[in-house]
């Protein structure tokens, strides 16, 4: 017995294919289909999207799942259901676990765990260079062979230009996108904010926009000369978004990304010592923020990633300056993308859900992120205009370590699709 | 002088929340305490059967010791924990310390920390009074209040004074506290000093920056020497001590640039011969030990309004 699905009445939007009008979507034992026959429609779970938003699932290309290693953080179970709950159903490990993955055996014990525990899909990446200590390369044709998407050093990014060099030049043989963390770390050390004018205030140690601009920079100069494909993660900074755009005008296959919290806060939200707000790159400066939206705008800054970064209470409840970098955002990524790129009018909500979708899953090749005809269903359904008050103490993700705790956003995902079968009802997980 | 003292706060984190109205409280209740110190009435009964602790995690001996007097002259028993002879050496959080200090029956947290915003922290954590004696590059209200109250009694006022901070004003608590709190009193502040030390971004804070020595003191009612903070640096911020003495150590020679009458103020502790001539130390230009003896009345005051306001109790002053 086929299962079959009918989602009906609901405005679709799938950016890749230029659609957005009102009508189906139907799927058949979980790819999606043109049309049902009569008996398929007969057969059909049949859900009436009217008055809401049917898109592709949500993809994010930058998530700390914490497996294996620090599963008090997180885990392959409470991480996607965090991500059902937000709408995505694709995400993209980084590799900084414990141990790292720099091995094809990590790669495979994720796998494995995915393969019991997840209720979306899961993809994950392999370490740039040994340990990730930035000294000699990991094997990259086996963790390919694993099943990784990317490499990344992620967190930790390469300080030597001659490894990186040969990182990008060897991993592009494998047609795998290197993801880097621009950081150069020369310039940060003991750095917890950006350095400007609240940093002074603050006395803060500053982690200046320059130490993201020169690895940028360096990167470009590296994509251009080796051909391979570098991803900029969380681009943070005006003059990294310059840099960017300038090479994409050249040609150089270069790509970015902005994350929500980048796009909506700044560093003033540290006046009070708040390690909710406490991430890397840190918040930047206004100029910053209103950069980064005119790259998401102009397509300089392909897609929205959140870099959910679970980190338990305790390990936040401490003096700013110990407290550890990150912040969680799956559940409520699409609200607030929503929040500061469509109800402010900057995009339409057809563009912002291509950020939220296959732009990111192009840039690992994942299938995933439209509703072709063929591809697999996973579908989310949202309605973007109901109001609602982030709460962390009712995630599903492990931590609460969520800077958007406690504030009113537009935009509410009613249902979460994966190869066609609910996974997330609007209010509970149902996979 | 004026027993109807009102003071609304129970913790002193910054001076950045203080109105001028509330520093000239604070300063009210200091001249009461510092005229009865003169009188020989040494032991105020302001906090008698009261613990205060103080709450050392970073080094200090001016400021503990001056606390410490402080607080034993208001009559408290008084407990110092040192950063190496705490539990936190032994992994236990800021919170479980402060929280543990609260269940003996502390009264109030005097602390000193590395890390800056500690003392906020701390605040949000206990219910008992905590008094910030320094955090990390942030702030240090109390030495700032102990240094405008000496100022004043310098000068009388300090609306339109020019006050000059020279040294590594970036890794400095001392001069944050007081750009903020002389500009609160009327006066005007120039930062100076290298400019890898004294950054452009000072100007927000309504601060003049100037990297001219010469010109950084000649208009000066009263400069303020800052230590070079060897232990907050990365070491690329100047060349050598050397060529920082050279460039901006205050000498005889330099000390001419300065206006007749002009005083000479350093919140210890003092590196001689470095950011200050030795002989210049210890001349009539210098109030540096003046200073350390205000802390002591500075410090009565802010304990004796602190704990007041959390007990609800008035306003009491020596006579």
């Amino acid at each position: 017995m086929s299962h079959i699905l009918w989602i009906t009445n609901g405005r679709v939007i799938d950016p890749a294919n230029g659609r957005d009008a009102v009508g189906d979507v139907f799927a058949v034992d979980g790819k999606l289909v043109g049309s049902l026959t009569d008996q398929q429609q007969a057969d059909a779970t049949k859900v009436d999207a009217q008055g809401l938003v049917v898109a592709p699932g949500l993809v994010d290309i930058h998530v700390h799942f914490r497996y294996p290693g620090q599963t008090h953080k997180e885990d392959i179970s409470s991480g996607t259901r965090a991500a059902a709950a937000g709408g995505f159903t694709s995400v993209v490990c980084m590799p900084n676990t414990s141990p790292v993955c720099d091995n094809a055996g990590t790669i495979q014990r994720i796998i494995d765990k995915v393969s019991r525990d997840a209720v979306i899909n899961v993809y994950p990446t392999g370490c740039l260079t040994l340990g990730m200590k930035g000294e000699s390369l990991a094997p990259t044709g086996q963790l390919k062979a694993a099943g990784v998407v990317a490499m990344t050093d992620d967190g930790a990014c390469v300080q030597s230009n001659e490894i990186m060099r040969r990182a990008v030049e060897y991993a592009k043989m494998f047609d795998l996108p290197i993801m880097d963390h621009c950081q150069d770390e020369s310039l940060t050390e003991g750095a917890v904010m950006n350095e400007g004018e609240w940093s002074l205030r603050l006395g803060l140690r500053g982690w200046p926009k320059a130490a993201e601009d020169i690895i940028v920079a360096r990167n470009v100069i590296l994509s251009e000369i080796t051909g391979a494909h570098i991803h900029m993660q969380h681009v943070s900074s005006a003059a990294s978004v310059d840099i960017l755009r300038r090479a994409k005008d050249r040609g150089v296959p270069v790509s970015g990304e902005a994350s929500p919290h980048h796009i909506e806060f700044t560093d003033a939200k540290l006046a009070n010592y708040d390690t909710g707000f406490k991430m890397n790159p840190p918040l930047r400066s206004d100029v910053d923020r209103e950069a980064l939206i005119e790259g998401l705008c102009d397509g300089t800054l392909d897609c929205i990633a959140t870099d959910h970064a679970p980190h338990t209470a305790t390990e936040k409840d401490c003096e700013f300056d110990y407290a550890p970098f990150g912040i969680i955002g799956l559940e409520n990524s699409l609200a607030s993308t929503l929040g500061t790129l469509y109800h402010s009018k900057r995009l339409t909500l057809s563009e912002v859900i291509a950020l939220m979708t296959h732009k990111g899953a192009e840039i690992c090749k994942l299938d995933a992120g439209t509703l072709s005809t063929g591809a697999t269903a996973d579908i989310c359904i949202f309605d973007p205009d109901e109001a609602w008050t982030v709460d962390a103490e009712q995630f599903f993700s492990k931590s609460r370590n969520c800077p958007w705790h406690g504030a009113t956003v537009k935009g509410k995902v009613k249902a979460t699709y994966v190869a066609g079968k609910q996974v997330f009802d609007g209010s509970t997980i149902t996979a | 002088m004026s027993q109807s003292l009102s003071w609304n706060r129970k913790d002193l984190i910054d001076v950045e929340f203080l109105s001028r109205e509330e520093i000239e409280t604070i300063f009210t209740a200091a001249t009461a305490f510092k005229k009865a110190m003169e009188a020989d009435d040494n032991k105020q009964p302001y906090l008698d059967g009261r613990t205060v602790v103080n709450l050392f995690l970073e080094p200090s001996t001016r400021t503990r010791l001056a606390f410490e007097v402080a607080a034993s002259r208001l009559s408290a028993d008084t407990i110092t924990v040192t950063g190496a002879a705490s539990s936190l050496t032994k992994g236990e959080t800021l919170r479980d310390t402060a929280q543990n200090m609260a269940a003996l029956k502390a009264d109030m947290i005097i602390m000193r920390h590395s890390a800056s915003g500690a003392p906020h922290y701390l605040s949000e954590v206990v219910d008992i009074p905590v008094i910030n004696a320094g955090d990390g590059s942030h702030a240090h209200p109390t030495q700032a209040l102990l240094d405008a109250f000496t100022l004043l009694e310098k000068f009388g006022s300090l609306d339109g004074k020019e006050i000059t901070i020279l040294g590594d004003i970036l890794f400095s608590r001392v001069a944050r506290s007081n750009i903020i709190c002389l500009q609160k009193l009327g006066a005007k502040v120039t930062v100076a000093g290298p400019s890898t030390l004294v950054p452009k971004g000072f100007e927000a804070m309504g601060a003049t920056v100037c990297h001219d020595l010469k010109k950084a003191l000649e208009n000066a009612d009263a400069v303020m020497l800052l230590r070079i903070q060897h232990e907050r640096q990365t070491s690329t911020h100047f060349p050598s001590i050397g060529e920082y003495t050279s460039m901006f150590g205050l000498n005889k020679a330099r000390a001419k640039w300065l206006k007749p009458g002009a005083i000479i103020m350093h919140p210890g502790p003092i590196n001689r011969g470095v950011e200050i001539d030795s002989e210049l130390a210890d001349s009539e230009q210098s109030v540096i030990l003046q200073q350390v003896t205000n802390g002591i009345v500075v410090r009565m005051a802010v304990l004796h309004l602190c704990y007041c306001h959390h007990k609800g109790i008035p306003i009491e002053l020596p006579t």
